[in-house]
């Protein structure tokens, strides 16, 4: 008999319904728990991702470091559901946005205390970590 | 190398619950264009299945066609690029021409989209998203689409009421077609109208209106070398210009919102391809998954500028009677998307075009027709131009 292998698979926990448990960019999750959103640089080139990438698609070094999504983005765009794919029926209405950082943006949902006819396109957002109902985790984007 | 003509076109009926097996739906459309080229089963070299996957329990569709069809031994591929896989076939088809490998190929597209409930549906379409960061926001293609047009209201003052004049004349077509999905008409007014079910809202902007009908089709176009094409047929088209291009899964990974990237790319290669320019094509289809996405085809394939496209549907341009015709044959509007048809569908349709013979949809004769499908939400693009 061996030994059980332990599988890493935080990811699991990212999003009302995961679709992938296991990434190298599993302290994502780990990260989100402890209330920060994470994006990944090249140590190599300084190329920035979001969403955080374990490999550089400009230099292919694997040497990557973590920053925190901090400050305003600006809205991109965005829309509300009516209607939702299956798993997502509890949290409807929702809507999923765009935020534009500058050196990156990042896709998510704006929060759901905030009502559509606040919601402008081109206003300034942030980003915060969020806990869903079902205790899952993933983030939204409230009024800067 | 010559040129690559196309000699066959066919599709099935597009339908709500297709009463058979997958390989029985594929045998509808490649009966038709078998039909329409007047040729057998061993004049035909190699096929390329395609469609979207998941949709259904047989794994490797490509060989079980390849027998039900009466196309082995010859060599047979399954070729997927979401919605716009059967013209990503064509390409392919036209590559094993051009190279001299083979001199007659078979694309057949196909989607039994009715194995699977409406949310089920969603939820696969969603997974054609980026399921690791995006699908697990619960999102849809509706939802995405509805992103890019409230960008292009947001910079254009694009209104929800042009784009419901997008859907009008599709069903204005889709009423003309006997192989739609959806042929009843849609007026202006039901869209304000809560007691019809095109008012309903889906994800804002968009309603029910503005989004296309799942159903389940199949397609087939007949690719042949030059000297196969004369031989073989008394009214090849040549395939004159192809444009193909791909980008970032993720939303966070585009830098284009009120537009499709792929789209002006692929129109770029293509028309250059051709050596034409936009003002030369005489009838179009274009992919209207959702209203917007055809408001954005007008400008991304420069038939108007940027944010005015809406001035060529008020003007009733896109009629078939207008400068530009687009989608006269319903569009995936009231025609209906079953997915991996649906490029070949479109491509049927500006054949007959070219060739005279659309019928009820006949535009006055027109020498050059582009097709613009496109896969997932921009994710992949294909323009293809055809000339007689």
């Amino acid at each position: 008999m061996g030994k059980k292998r332990e599988v890493d698979d935080r990811f699991k926990k990212f999003g009302t319904v995961s679709f992938t448990a296991t990434t190298k960019v599993n302290d994502f999750v780990s990260q989100l728990e402890d209330g920060k959103v994470m994006g990944t640089k090249c140590k190599e080139c300084d190329a920035v991702y979001f969403p955080p990438r374990s490999d550089c698609a400009k230099c292919l070094s694997s040497h990557m470091e973590w920053f925190e999504v901090a400050g305003k983005g600006k809205l991109v765009t965005y829309s509300k559901l009516e209607y939702a794919p299956i798993g997502f029926g509890d949290d409807l209405p929702y809507a999923i946005a765009l935020l534009d950082y500058g050196d990156y943006k990042v896709f998510g949902r704006i929060a759901d205390e905030i009502p559509e006819e606040e919601i402008q396109v081109g206003m300034e957002m942030t980003t915060r970590a969020n806990t869903l109902s079902n205790g899952q985790l993933n983030f939204v984007f409230q009024k800067a | 190398m010559g040129k690559v003509g196309i000699i066959g076109v066919g599709q099935s009926a597009f339908v709500r619950g297709y009463p058979g097996s997958i390989r029985e739906l594929a045998f509808e459309g490649f009966k038709d264009a078998m039909q329409d080229a007047q040729i057998v089963n061993k004049d035909i070299d190699a096929s390329i299945i395609c469609s979207a996957p998941e949709y259904d329990k047989q794994r490797s569709p490509a060989g079980v066609f390849a027998e039900y069809l009466g196309l082995t031994p010859q060599p047979t591929c399954y070729l997927e690029s979401l919605c716009s896989s059967s013209s990503m076939g064509l390409r392919f088809a036209y590559s094993l021409v051009k190279s001299g490998l083979h001199d007659v190929v078979a694309v057949v597209g196909f989607q039994k989209m009715s194995e699977i409930s409406s949310a089920e549906s969603q939820e696969r379409m969603g997974r054609g998203a980026d399921i690791q960061w995006e699908s697990t926001f619960g999102t849809m293609m509706p939802a995405y689409y509805a992103m890019y047009a409230k960008r292009h209201m947001a910079e254009y003052g694009t209104t929800p009421e042009d784009l419901a004049l997008i859907r009008v004349k599709a069903a204005t077509y889709g009423q003309l077609n006997e192989k739609a999905v959806y042929r009843k008409p849609v007026t202006f007014e039901m869209f304000s109208d809560p007691n019809s079910p095109m008012s309903n809202p889906v994800a804002s902007p968009l309603r029910v209106g503005d989004c296309c009908a799942n159903a389940d089709g199949s397609s087939c176009i007949i690719v042949a070398s030059e000297e196969r094409a004369k031989a073989l047929s008394k009214k090849p088209v040549w395939i004159l210009g192809l444009g193909s291009a791909s980008n970032a899964v993720n939303l966070a990974g585009r830098d284009e919102f009120s537009g499709l990237t792929v789209a002006r790319q692929s129109a770029e290669q293509a028309y250059k391809m051709a050596g034409i320019t936009a003002k030369d094509v005489d009838v179009a289809e274009v992919h209207d998954c959702f209203t917007i996405a055809e408001m954005m085809a007008y400008e991304n394939l420069g038939f108007a500028k940027p944010g005015e496209g809406k001035e060529l549907i008020k003007g009733k341009e896109t009629y078939k009677e207008g400068s530009i015709p687009v989608n006269v044959d319903g569009g995936l509007l009231s025609k209906g998307h079953p997915i991996g048809a649906t490029g070949g569908s479109q491509i049927r349709t500006i054949v007959l075009q070219l060739r005279g013979e659309a019928g009820d949809i006949q535009v006055k004769d027109p020498e050059i027709g582009l097709v613009h499908n496109i896969g997932g939400v921009g994710l992949y693009g294909n323009v293809s131009i055809f000339g007689r």
